[in-house]
């Protein structure tokens, strides 16, 4: 560790390099505050550091704008919360300023949370640090990108159908989405509260996991919070004897890129080199995932965003009467994306669709929970791809949105279930059309709460994949 | 399947304000997703229990005592318009 350079010192050990006396929390911020006031991808909204006058006890954390911080800008990618400065830090914002763990900045999102590519910012798009032609993917991408980047040594995220896996995939790094209710919801502006979880970025398995230990826990500020039982301790294992991975085969079979198919091949390739076993699984309701994901995600969404009414925070945009205001901020304030979702989740909630929409999606969510429990009888982890494809160019899907969905196809199931998922770097690949070689992820999924066993068998992966890889230039370019 | 009347109809339920091209650029899209959702329909879902909630979590309950929260002051910091501690909003009388 000594003499290597801070930027390639891994979270963890820049922690335990802090904590020996080695290395200096306030030079060690200091160097990445530099980093990420230096970057270029548009990847944080803000950049500060903020260390909260409290000890430095580790690298400080990119945080997405969705956390609220006490007194800092707070937008969650949005027009309609521009220079909003929250009174209060959201608790997964508390846990790490108790862990000394500094806010290095507030990074670039979809508006909401609602989007794949981060170009729903209100703010300009988030670029790929491996092709600034190319989008990171979202709605985390702003993380994900100055992680990759190395404008951040870490940074928390939110994924509610796939907003850290596939981010991280398309940026070729680590991103953990835990067991819903691990990390309380207090702070973390809502979109659709029965998906919405906060989860972690990293270079490594282990650096993810070590920021998820910090953030988990019970809340009595969020009644759906439980934490992890028993905790996060750092990953060991070196290979997968007595593991059995599903692959659910039929799920895989539509519109994978073959640059990612290939990696995924080789991915299975190593986990049976490492002594686990792999098991053809079926998941027969996964492919519906989508379609109940955008039923009740909007219409989560379209309840969630009606606090934004111009009265007690935010943007009001002045009329003489009262409905005439709310609309009036409300249409001027949303961007597309967000009114698109909030009109689908209006509708699927109204007189007459309630049932049809709704109540369908519910049931067909059930289902899919149901193929979870079945194959889990079966198998320890879940393998697929990611994302069915590597990093795409900026406006290639903008102009329809069920094709901007389908990205996030098989990360979406995961969070119906809300069973804990890690997406790793399974190496590099082109797109079908030509092109760089892009960062590919792949997904492993656990049943609720086995975070431990998750990141343990990620972790062996890991190290046997070997992917060292890093963007050309990165956030200094 | 959704036409513009629709989108004018959802979008006064939701207090949302759109322009004309956003009505006929909704009504389209909408349209196009609504067309995806609906494989959902041809789902047997008899008898099938609507999951509202993953975690499998009841009446979670704690004292009602106090805490130390937000003063009035912090809570009303943030707001566009604020009169004598409250928040300050245009007269909720419509016309017609």
């Amino acid at each position: 560790m000594a003499g290597e350079p801070l930027g390639m010192l891994s979270a963890c050990a820049t922690g335990e390099a802090i904590g020996s006396g080695e290395l200096d929390g306030a030079e060690c911020l200091a160097f990445w505050a530099e980093r990420a006031g230096d970057e270029t991808l548009n990847a944080y909204l803000w950049t500060g550091p903020d260390d909260g006058g409290q000890r430095i006890a580790g690298a400080p954390v990119a945080v997405k704008d969705i956390f609220c911080t006490e007194g800092l800008p707070t937008t969650a990618g949005s027009r309609i919360l521009d220079g909003y400065a929250p009174p209060f830090d959201a608790t997964a914002v508390t846990r790490l300023r108790a862990a000394g763990l500094p806010v290095l900045g507030k990074t670039n999102m979809d508006e909401f949370a609602m989007g794949s590519s981060n170009e729903n910012s209100a703010y300009g798009p988030v670029l790929n640090p491996w092709d600034r032609t190319r989008v990171p993917g979202g709605s985390s991408g702003g993380s994900a990108a100055a992680v990759a980047a190395g404008a951040a040594p870490w940074a928390l995220g939110t994924d509610t159908g796939g907003s850290i896996r596939q981010p991280a995939a398309l940026c070729g790094i680590v991103g953990l989405k835990p067991t819903y209710g691990a990390v309380s919801r207090f702070g973390m502006i809502a979109f659709a509260s029965s998906l919405d979880q906060c989860g972690t970025f990293g270079h490594s398995v282990a650096d993810a996991a070590e920021l998820l230990s910090v953030v988990e826990g019970l809340d009595p500020r969020d009644s759906t919070s439980t934490g992890i039982p028993g905790g996060l301790s750092r990953p060991t294992a070196s290979d997968l004897e007595g593991i059995t991975v599903g692959v659910p085969r039929n799920f895989l079979e539509v519109g994978v890129e073959q640059g990612v198919a290939d990696r995924f091949a080789e991915a299975l390739k190593t986990v049976e080199r490492l002594g686990g076993t792999i098991r053809d699984i079926e998941l027969p309701h996964a492919e519906l995932g989508i379609s109940a994901y955008y039923v009740i995600a909007p219409a989560e969404a379209s309840t969630n965003l009606s606090r934004y009414d111009g009265v007690r925070y935010g943007l009001r945009v002045p009329a003489d009467d009262l409905v005439e205001m709310y609309e009036r901020t409300r249409g001027e304030g949303f961007g597309p994306e967000v009114k698109r979702r909030i009109m689908l989740g209006t509708y699927a909630l109204s007189s007459g669709y309630y049932d049809q929409y709704y109540g369908t999606a519910q049931k067909v969510r059930t289902l899919i929970v149901r193929d979870f429990e079945a194959a889990f009888s079966e198998v320890d982890l879940i393998a697929t791809p990611t994302t069915p494809g590597v990093a795409f160019e900026l406006g290639a899907k903008t102009s329809d949105p069920w094709s901007m969905y389908l990205n996030d196809l098989f990360t979406v199931p995961m969070s119906l279930a809300g069973i804990p998922a890690i997406s790793i770097p399974a190496g590099l690949a082109a797109p079908p059309e030509g092109g760089p070689q892009l960062p590919v992820g792949l997904q492993l999924a656990a049943p609720a709460f086995a975070e431990q066993a998750l990141i343990e068998s990620a972790h062996a992966l890991e190290a046997a994949i070997g992917f060292d890889e890093r963007p050309e230039g990165g956030g200094d370019s | 399947m959704i036409d513009r009347d629709q989108v004018v109809h959802v979008a006064r339920l939701a207090r949302l304000e759109l322009g004309e091209d956003e009505v006929g650029a909704l009504a389209e899209e909408l349209s196009s997703i609504l067309d995806h959702v609906d494989r959902l329909l041809a789902v047997d879902t008899d008898g099938v229990e609507p999951t509202t909630h993953v975690v499998p979590l009841e009446n979670v309950l704690r004292d009602d005592v106090p805490g130390e929260e937000l003063t009035p002051e912090q809570a009303l910091a943030p707001a566009p318009s604020v009169e004598d501690g409250a928040f300050l909003v245009p007269s909720p009388k419509t016309e017609g």
